[in-house]
């Protein structure tokens, strides 16, 4: 599936067809005004549908039609494509800019791009094996991306690091990265947890075991999830308490 | 969504042979009809042809259809049609979608039609769905300022303003120089007539003394703001803050020769640039018997990969009219390529050759070297290095974009290429048009150009504007952004995305509100709102989101 933008990726996909540049079949284009619409979620949703590979193309840096879109989209797309490592479907993934005058790159990208998915095979969500792994790990990854928590942060980084705050400091590139690293890895196990304990309330040595990090982090997740009123005690067995998300918390 | 009835129209188009050669369009038309909310599907030869517009709207009127789908070529290039016939069959143009089934389809899959009639199947099922969730978008309605805004009085600059001028409109004409003319100011004479650049000029006077055009020289640019028909500018003359309405503003602010500082050693006495050299002639201060010119100093590389369209020429020029003056002077142009396109330019050409002025092709990685008395360079076409005597060299450097483009680019949200000329809406399409509405560039701002192309440009342009400015009231585009009030919790994310500045802050309710005269509808801000507040009509997350569940369906 390929979102592509109006202004330069279309119309160098439109292009290829004028110049009748052949191109495997596989890709189903929805047009959007700009690469920078393209809300991440849609690339989840994409793979929560059991689409195999996700393209994003809009127009060269600098070319924007909408000036600044595409640095908006490169922005998202970075985020979303660190979530997505960690649920090991970030090569399914592609971000890259076509030109209206690009008809033989697009049909390039499209060439290479399927092949790329061929090799890599069958998205995993469509395994019974995995099944269940990818969509808890893919839900995840959407319910980051829906909280304002992270929408805030992605939506400022531009302004953050290019501008100066209030105070008249500029915060470094490098520790905007850590920071934001930081937080979409703890956010995503968060939201994991969330996912986990939905429906059966869990102790967190459970937890634990099957996100597979050590419990004293699990706790410490589950003190802020509290707090946020996200997550609370289901009951006490033998002492051992256990967890259970809070509906529409 | 209302819970009235869908009915959705589907018109498949064969394009004679271009889709109908390569894909199943009747089985695609059955396809169609069983999909839900279809009521209508039909196949055309020619859907954009009379006929098959006549039979879009007759079946809208008999079979009650509220939501029309084409599938056949790009809506880049045909949307407009279908929306408009729509329109006249009294549908909103706002509940039609288009599917590209031959641009980006049958054109690319031609060896595989079966395989190409699966996608397009598919293609039509996303459409059809995202059709049923289209709503009705109103173009809102703005009044227009009858006023022009021209920056630079160059040549280009003064013909646009002379032409709307003319046109009876009020033209507010601003030069940050103390005199109208820009480079001409300083040219000799102009191929390829050779007049005088002075005789040329003389479209000054008639700026000056015109009625309608109002004149603001030294001085600059403060803010723009405003949107297609009511831009506001503030400028600085001496001082002295002037503000002015315009309905169109046109960028003529021209370009700037690069200095040859730091190329072959520079000095402006023995090597001097193309630009020294017409002024030289210009004071027939010339006194040199053997001239050698290099052609592309400072483009073409790494640094500047364009070529500056107007060197090779001006260069040739110079050469004719140095022979015409003193027949004994020898001339030699080291080259690279000579651009001398359209037949007045290759027959100028031709003349310089049969006048005896030599021409030598040079390879950049073997550039000519400047000594003494002599210039050495190394003739690919004859393999051996020559010795060229020379009692001057002339460089021709490329026009640069002016410093300034990028904050005046930035005032007007209009983006610039890479080499920070301004960059135009469609290069094809819309030369001298920009992205938002109401802006239009000519001349050397958007790229080298000759006398000829810099008029033709700006007369262009003025028609271009004349369109606006003739309308009392112009409709905008309806597929805008909309914040969701009760969603909003007035974060301003919103406010700092927008690259028109089309959202601000209503300080009663601390909500953002969209300005839907400004919004493009580019949907960075729906993207961004940490509490998805706000619609991106006519891209909606739920329309996008229903093609593709559309498409990948359950798992
Ligand atoms: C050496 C040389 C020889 C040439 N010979 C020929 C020739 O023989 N024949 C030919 O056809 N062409 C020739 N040209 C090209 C010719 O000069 C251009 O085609 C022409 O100048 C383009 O006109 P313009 O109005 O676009 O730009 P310009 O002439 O550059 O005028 C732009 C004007 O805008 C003003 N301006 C810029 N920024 C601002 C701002 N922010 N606010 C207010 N005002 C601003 C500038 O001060 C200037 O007055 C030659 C060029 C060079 C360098
Ligand atoms: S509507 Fe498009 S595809 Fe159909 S005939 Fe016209 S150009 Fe061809
Ligand atoms: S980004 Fe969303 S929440 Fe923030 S001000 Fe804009 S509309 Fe409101
Ligand atoms: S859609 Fe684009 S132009 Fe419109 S308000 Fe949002 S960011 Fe601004
Ligand atoms: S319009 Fe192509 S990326 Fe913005």
């Amino acid at each position: 599936m390929g979102f592509l933008c109006n202004w330069c990726s279309y119309a160098g996909a439109d292009l290829a067809g004028v110049s009748r540049i052949q191109y495997p079949t596989n890709i189903r284009i929805i047009r959007v005004m700009c690469s920078g619409r393209v809300d991440p979620t849609f690339v989840v949703d994409a793979f929560l549908h059991g689409i195999d590979g996700v393209l994003v193309l809009g127009c060269h840096l600098g070319d924007c039609h909408y000036i600044t879109g595409n640095y908006e989209a490169e922005i998202k797309m970075s985020s979303l494509s660190k979530l997505l490592n960690i649920v090991k479907f970030s090569d399914r993934m592609q971000l890259d800019w076509v030109s209206a005058a690009e008809g033989n790159r697009f049909a390039q990208i499209v060439s290479e791009f399927t092949k790329h998915i061929q090799e890599l095979g069958p998205s995993p969500i469509k395994e019974n094996k995995t099944k269940t792994q990818c969509i808890d790990d893919l839900e995840a990854v959407k319910s980051v991306l829906e909280s304002s928590r992270l929408r805030g942060l992605i939506a400022r980084q531009r302004d953050l690091v290019t501008e100066k705050n209030v105070y008249g400091n500029q915060i470094p590139a490098e520790k905007f990265e850590n920071l934001l690293n930081d937080a979409i890895y703890n956010e995503f196990v968060r939201h994991k947890i969330v996912i986990k304990i939905k429906e059966i309330g869990k102790s967190v040595p459970d937890i634990a075991n099957e996100i597979g990090i050590k419990a004293k982090e699990v706790l410490e997740h589950i003190v802020v999830l509290r707090s946020r009123g996200l997550v609370d005690v289901h009951e006490i067995n033998e002492e051992i308490p256990t967890f259970i998300s809070i509906r529409g918390g | 969504m209302s819970s009235e009835d869908i009915r959705i129209g589907v018109f498949i188009c064969h394009c004679g042979t271009n889709i109908g050669g390569v894909l199943d369009v009747p089985s695609l038309t059955d396809y169609a009809r069983s999909l839900p909310n279809v009521t209508y599907s039909a196949d055309n030869l020619y859907t954009c042809s009379e006929v098959g517009l006549t039979e879009i709207k007759e079946n809208i009127k008999e079979h009650e259809l509220n939501r029309v789908i084409v599938a056949s070529c790009s809506p880049r290039t045909h949307e407009p049609l279908f929306r408009a016939i729509c329109q006249e069959a009294g549908l909103n143009p706002y509940l039609f979608e288009m599917v590209n089934i031959r641009d980006q389809d049958s054109w690319v899959h031609m060896k595989e039609p079966e395989k190409g009639t699966d996608k397009a199947r598919d293609l039509i099922r996303m459409s059809v769905y995202k059709a049923a969730l289209l709503e009705p978008l109103e173009r809102v309605k703005v009044a227009v300022t009858h006023s022009a805004f021209i920056i630079g009085g160059g040549i280009a600059g003064m013909t646009a303003a002379l032409n709307l001028g003319n046109q009876g409109f009020k033209i507010f004409l601003i030069e940050k120089e103390p005199e109208l003319g820009g480079l001409l100011n300083s040219l000799n004479k102009v191929f390829p007539s050779n007049e005088d650049a002075s005789k040329l000029l003389e479209i000054i006077d008639m700026i000056e003394s015109h009625d309608n055009i109002k004149l603001y020289k030294s001085s600059v640019i403060e803010n723009i703001t405003g949107f297609v028909g009511n831009y506001n500018v503030v400028i600085k003359q001496n001082k002295k803050t002037i503000n002015i309405d315009a309905g169109v503003i046109i960028v003529a602010t021209g370009a700037i020769p690069l200095s040859p500082e730091g190329y072959f050693g520079y000095d402006k006495k023995k090597i001097i640039s193309q630009l020294d050299l017409e002024r030289l002639l210009k004071d027939d201060q010339v006194k040199a018997n053997n001239i050698t010119m290099i052609l592309c100093v400072g483009c073409r590389n790494e640094e500047r990969r364009y070529c500056s369209n107007i060197c090779c020429m001006s260069a040739i020029k110079n050469a004719m009219l140095l022979i015409e003056k003193n027949p004994n002077t020898h001339i030699t142009i080291l080259f690279r390529d000579i651009q001398a396109a359209g037949t007045d330019y290759e027959k100028y050409y031709r003349r310089a050759r049969e006048m005896g002025i030599l021409f030598i092709k040079y390879l950049p990685e073997k550039p000519p070297i400047i000594k003494k008395d002599l210039v050495d360079v190394y003739s690919d076409l004859l393999n051996q290095d020559i010795k060229i005597p020379q009692d001057l060299v002339v460089l021709s450097t490329p026009l640069i974009a002016n410093e300034d483009s990028e904050v005046l680019a930035k005032m007007l949200k209009v983006p610039l290429e890479e080499n920070n000329f301004f960059l135009e809406a469609h290069v094809k399409l819309r030369p001298v048009d920009f992205a938002t509405d109401g802006v239009y560039v000519c001349g050397s701002a958007h790229w080298p150009a000759d006398i000829a192309e810099s008029t033709s440009q700006a007369n262009a342009a003025a028609s271009r504007a004349s369109i606006i400015l003739w309308k009392d009231q112009l409709e905008v585009e309806g597929s805008t952004a909309e914040v969701k009030t009760e969603l909003c919790i007035g974060c301003e994310a919103c406010i700092r995305i927008c690259p028109y500045s089309a959202i601000t802050k209503d300080e009663e309710t601390d909500t953002a509100i969209v300005n839907k005269v400004v919004c493009k509808g580019c949907g960075l801000c729906g993207a961004s709102c940490p509490k998805n507040a706000i619609i991106i009509h006519h891209f909606t997350s739920d329309q996008i989101r229903a093609e593709i569940f559309t498409y990948g369906g359950e798992i």
